[in-house]
């Protein structure tokens, strides 16, 4: 059995952890997830539509948003009641977090950002991993019983295999440590903007805008594709842009199907965060930067004449 | 305040990855511009310089890995850290458990003739390998609370308040110190050493402990690269002139 650790965030779950549920399934034909909240009970057929056998819930009074230590314990007491081979995870930052905490309270090993996954009987599982932001792939062992491993985003497509899930509650004991550090309060919500993570088209800002009033373009395309804005590390180090519209290593990583590099070389760390976009064009003055060898589409030229008449004949083709 | 930040030395990549002959490790001899430390710890070392401005007491950075992390120890003596400790490896790589339980008996060890750690600040991941619970891992051994991948920090009376974006809001903890936090990139804009920094960093102290590395149990057999489709993008044209192209592939993706 696999047990997997499904993000949601107030009941809505995280993509991701579909592709974890599939990557399992790759595994085990017998998954099961830990579901953590009460709040969270709403998941277990999305869940079950992608081959989850089981949900535990868990519920506790003090589980009533995030809170990873009590994740961790929860998980824990599943994985002493039922001893899977293993605990995965969508490589989100939560499911990293939890991964870890369950991997210091149980003293054994854990892999992050994990692409492939051979068990052992033995306990020394094979696994490939990202490095570099998958710029590297790290062949590993890990010496443990149990493996524990989260998923690297976007490795791989979650996969309908329905089954008919059992809900099965369950009270993990929790100490009030266990709950001192969880959320306990939300801010700056909305934006009304679309989410990075979730916009299909992303039009993104390097150098090469040249000043935060150079994304006006940018902006105006994205919203007649409804899509986001993205940029590079260089934009938001300029402060042209909020750190929250990063894309790359150190910012977020994105699929969308559209991918509009304006003006970005295509740096590494900045690759590492736009790789698994469908489609991506570039518009440079450069024809051999990096980025180049990314794209599918390139239009060499300077955005400021390129981006005003793209917008002007986007608007036009949607009538 | 006393504040310890965990940071390593890794390859400054020049964008174009080459292995060495065994594929165990990066060629950093033929490949690399030189090194550098991830962006998440460089943001990690200016938070624990601001706090100290704003608060007093005194910031140390550890770092585990081999003797020449001193360079990236000074460059952060010049902007404001008051002492480094590299923990010295024969260059091989430590897994994260074992460089958890080494960089934990630093901060055990405190400041000479100062104090206790209030505070231990990582980056969530190293821009290498990118385990993401090194700074867990202590946090349990201290037997500390832990905040990870913050992007906002403020104490006040011995209380940290840590925010951490999540899709397009941002959540709220508070943690009493002492604590773990790690951090990420965009929290601040870490400032550069200056001429006179550097100078006053020649006389800051930097000592050298020798680390002993336990067998692993995220054992690295080897790395690769990872086979891309080799691509060479299609040109759409020059400038304006290419926008009707650009329409069409629009069309043909199905986004208008």
């Amino acid at each position: 059995m696999i047990l997997v650790y499904a993000d949601h965030d107030l009941g809505v779950l995280d993509p991701l952890s579909l592709q974890a549920v599939t990557a399992a399934k790759a595994l085990d034909t017998d998954v099961q997830v830990l579901v953590v909240g009460a709040d969270g009970r709403g998941t277990a057929d999305e869940l079950a539509a992608h081959g989850a056998t089981t949900a535990h819930l868990a519920v506790h009074d003090a589980l009533t948003d995030y809170t990873p230590l009590a994740a961790a314990r929860a998980a824990q007491q599943l994985v002493n009641e039922l001893s899977p081979r293993a605990v995965i995870s969508a490589g989100t930052p939560r499911g990293n977090e939890v991964l870890a905490h369950l991997g210091a309270l149980m003293d054994v090993p854990m892999s992050a950002d994990t692409v492939s996954i051979t068990l052992s009987g033995t306990g020394n599982h094979e696994v490939v991993r990202n490095r570099w932001g998958g710029n590297l792939l790290e062949t590993a062992i890990v010496h443990s019983p149990v493996l524990l491993a989260t998923i690297a985003p976007h490795t791989v497509t979650a996969l309908e295999s329905p089954e008919s899930v059992s809900v099965r509650e369950f009270t993990p004991a929790l100490d009030p440590i266990d709950t001192a550090v969880r959320v306990i309060e939300r801010t700056g919500a909305g934006g009304g903007g679309i989410g990075l993570a979730d916009a299909r088209v992303i039009v993104s800002g390097g150098r090469g805008v040249g000043s935060a009033e150079g994304f006006e373009s940018l902006e105006q395309l994205a919203e007649l594709l409804g899509g986001a804005i993205g940029c590079s590390r260089v934009v938001t180090s300029a402060g042209w842009r909020p750190h929250s519209e990063q894309v790359g290593q150190t910012g977020t990583k994105v699929a969308p199907d559209l991918y509009i590099a304006c003006g970005i070389s295509g740096a590494t760390q900045h690759i590492a965060g736009c790789r698994s976009a469908k489609t991506i064009i570039a518009i440079n003055t450069d024809k051999d930067a990096p980025i180049m060898g990314f794209a599918h589409y390139a239009v060499i030229g300077d955005l400021h004449a390129v981006m005003p008449a793209l917008v002007e004949a986007t608007r036009a083709a949607k009538g | 305040m006393n504040i310890a930040v965990c940071v390593k030395r890794v390859p400054l990549s020049g964008g174009r990855w080459v292995l060495n002959a065994d594929s165990t490790d990066i060629d950093t001899e033929s490949s690399f511009l030189g090194f550098t430390l991830s962006p998440h710890e460089e943001c990690a070392a200016e938070a624990a310089v601001q706090l100290v401005e704003a608060n007093g007491g005194s910031s140390t950075v550890i770092s585990l890995g081999v003797a020449e992390s001193a360079e990236q120890i000074r460059d952060l003596l010049a902007v404001g850290i008051d002492r480094g400790v590299v923990v010295e490896t024969d260059g091989t790589e430590w897994d994260p458990q074992a460089t958890a339980a080494a960089l934990t008996e630093q901060v055990r060890a405190g400041v000479p003739d100062v104090g206790a750690f209030d505070l231990v600040l990582l980056g969530t991941e190293a821009a290498d390998t990118a385990d993401y619970q090194v700074g867990i891992r202590m946090a349990h051994a201290l037997g500390w609370p832990v905040v990870t991948n913050v992007k906002g920090l403020t104490i006040s009376e011995g209380v940290a308040r840590c925010e951490r974006a999540v899709g397009s809001h941002r959540e709220v903890y508070e943690v009493a110190l002492p604590a773990v936090i790690t951090v990420k990139d965009g929290i601040n804009i870490p400032r550069y050493p200056s001429v006179p920094g550097r100078i006053k960093a020649r006389k800051k102290p930097l000592d050298t402990v020798t680390g002993e590395r336990p067998a692993p149990r995220l054992e690295k057999l080897r790395l690769d690269l990872p086979e891309v489709e080799e691509r060479s993008a299609t040109v759409l044209g020059t400038g304006a002139d290419a926008v009707p192209a650009l329409v069409d592939v629009f069309r043909q993706i199905g986004v208008i």
